[in-house]
């Protein structure tokens, strides 16, 4: 029996995914969403890592943070043959979310990052960086919406992506979305999608940098960028690590 | 050291190098002067062996070596430094990170040991002292946020770490106020001026050559050497110009 739920690339959500992957789930768990309450004036940090070549690994969260508190989620985005991970987030009054992920993947994997988040009282912030390596016919994405709400003045809200693409035939989309119904509100958002940057490697080159050496010391650079934010320096090193490691050689 | 026979070269389909011939021997600095488009950066960037720079005739060798058979960091790697007249930002990279990576790349491909951290720091320190330049600002990114003058310092930092054989410095002295050219210029000589190092100054101007004296002066014009003297040469070049010179 088909599913219930079976979204289709026409849902905003699912617009870049890859939706047939999704056979190999089991169905069963396709609702199954965390809640992470952070109580007001608590902290609350958690790494995700999302590993391994096949299936489809779907991580579906639900956060609430509470008044003055604190959430920071960071994740490595490099398994399955569509690894998603979807972050609903609802900030309360001073609040703060901060997000960094990064995906990494070449075959024909799909490897994405869907976050919602609300701003639903006045003072909050939220800042999400997001990092992409791809390759081969690899795709990443970041669907990023932000909800300000009438009431929420004095919020601050960044979004931050930029792919790089290591070949023709890799790709990634970057779909940032911001509703804003507060007039007194700072929110930002950029995304850039390129290729190494030539210039540099001309001149690590020419100080005697090799092109493996000088592409590895340019994409550690390019991922350390959605850990900065995280404090705990073993956890940044691990992260970083895992994801240098699904770059193989190439990083 | 380095010696260049009839040198052409085109870049994106356009011949900028015309047979350029030009010797420079260990103990020599040299300087290459000439108008706008005349192809000195191009020469530059040919020997610094960047991708888009076609070689289409002619020969350069390098200690002995088939240059333009090298891919550029092997070129480093014997000995050639290439001074960018616009040094390059790297964001997430330390110069620290990137001057060890570069220096021990190339220690490796001459079958030496690399140089340990504390030593390497020594090294930096010492070199950064030479052109007046903060360690706090070698921890910074590689020239982000740096202003022009600051750039070609650590553009010399870098030279006295590699300790290269042959420096080719393309229009070192271009952003520089009066003080920074003096500590440019000082640095150069007191980096490269030596019985078994050479230089090859690419600039527009005398100024920097009045602390740099070179050996000898050419004059590039049209992708060839048209003229060829000594320090005097430029003197009168600064005067008379160089349409009335290379005529």
């Amino acid at each position: 029996m088909e599913p219930a739920l079976a979204p289709t690339r026409r849902d905003e959500d699912w617009r870049y995914s890859d939706v047939n992957a999704l056979v190999d789930l089991d169905h069963g768990t396709f609702e199954n969403w965390r809640d992470i309450d952070v109580a007001a004036g608590e902290s609350f940090c958690e790494c995700i890592v999302i590993e391994g070549d096949s299936g489809t690994d779907l991580r579906r969260l639900r956060v609430k943070i509470g008044e003055g508190a604190r959430c920071e989620l960071f994740a490595v985005n490099a398994g399955g043959r569509l690894g998603r991970v979807e972050v609903v987030v609802r900030l309360a009054q001073g609040a703060h979310f901060e997000f960094g992920g990064v995906t990494l993947g070449g075959g024909n994997t799909t490897r994405e990052f869907v976050t919602r988040v609300a701003h639903d009282e006045p003072g909050a912030t939220s800042n999400q960086t997001v990092r992409s390596v791809h390759w081969d016919s690899g795709t990443g994405n970041f669907l990023g919406r932000i909800d300000v709400v009438r009431d929420a003045q004095k919020t601050n809200a960044g979004q931050d992506f930029k792919a790089l693409l290591l070949n023709k035939g890799a790709s990634a989309n970057a779909v940032p979305q911001l509703e804003i119904f507060a007039d007194d509100v700072k929110c930002n958002h950029g995304a850039t999608v390129g290729q190494l940057d030539e210039a540099a490697r001309f001149y690590m080159a020419a100080r005697g940098i090799p092109p493996e050496l000088s592409q590895k010391l340019l994409i550690r650079a390019f991922l350390a960028d959605a850990f900065v934010t995280l404090e705990n320096e073993a956890e940044r090193d691990r992260l970083l690590e895992t994801a240098l490691a699904a770059l193989g050689d190439r990083a | 050291m380095l010696k260049i026979d009839n040198l052409h070269a085109e870049v994106g389909g356009t011949q900028i190098l015309n047979g350029l011939d030009l010797e420079v021997n260990a103990g020599e600095v040299h300087a290459i002067m000439g108008p706008n488009g005349a192809g000195k950066s191009t020469l530059a960037y040919v020997l610094g062996g960047r991708p888009g720079y076609e070689v289409t005739d002619g020969s350069v060798s390098f200690m002995g070596k088939d240059l333009l058979d090298m891919d550029p960091h092997e070129r480093a790697a014997l000995g050639l430094f290439l001074g960018f007249q616009y040094p390059v930002e790297i964001p997430g990279v330390s110069n620290v990170q990137f001057l060890r990576e570069a220096l021990n790349a190339q220690r490796k491909s001459r079958g030496e040991e690399p140089l340990s951290a504390g030593d390497f720091l020594k090294l930096a320190r010492e070199k950064a002292a030479l052109l007046q330049m903060d360690m706090e600002m070698l921890k910074r990114n590689v020239n982000v946020g740096f202003s022009g003058g600051e750039k070609k310092r650590a553009e010399m930092v870098q030279m006295g770490i590699l300790g290269p054989k042959m420096a080719v410095l393309d229009e070192t002295d271009s952003g520089l106020d009066i003080d920074a050219l003096r500590i440019v210029g000082d640095g150069i000589n007191s980096m490269q001026r030596a019985p078994d190092k050479a230089v090859l100054l690419i600039t527009h101007y005398q100024r920097l050559l009045d602390v740099v004296k070179p050996d000898f002066v050419h004059v590039l014009a049209k992708g060839r050497i048209v003229k060829t003297g000594g320090a005097d040469l430029a003197v009168t070049l600064e005067s008379e110009g160089y349409e009335a010179v290379a005529a």
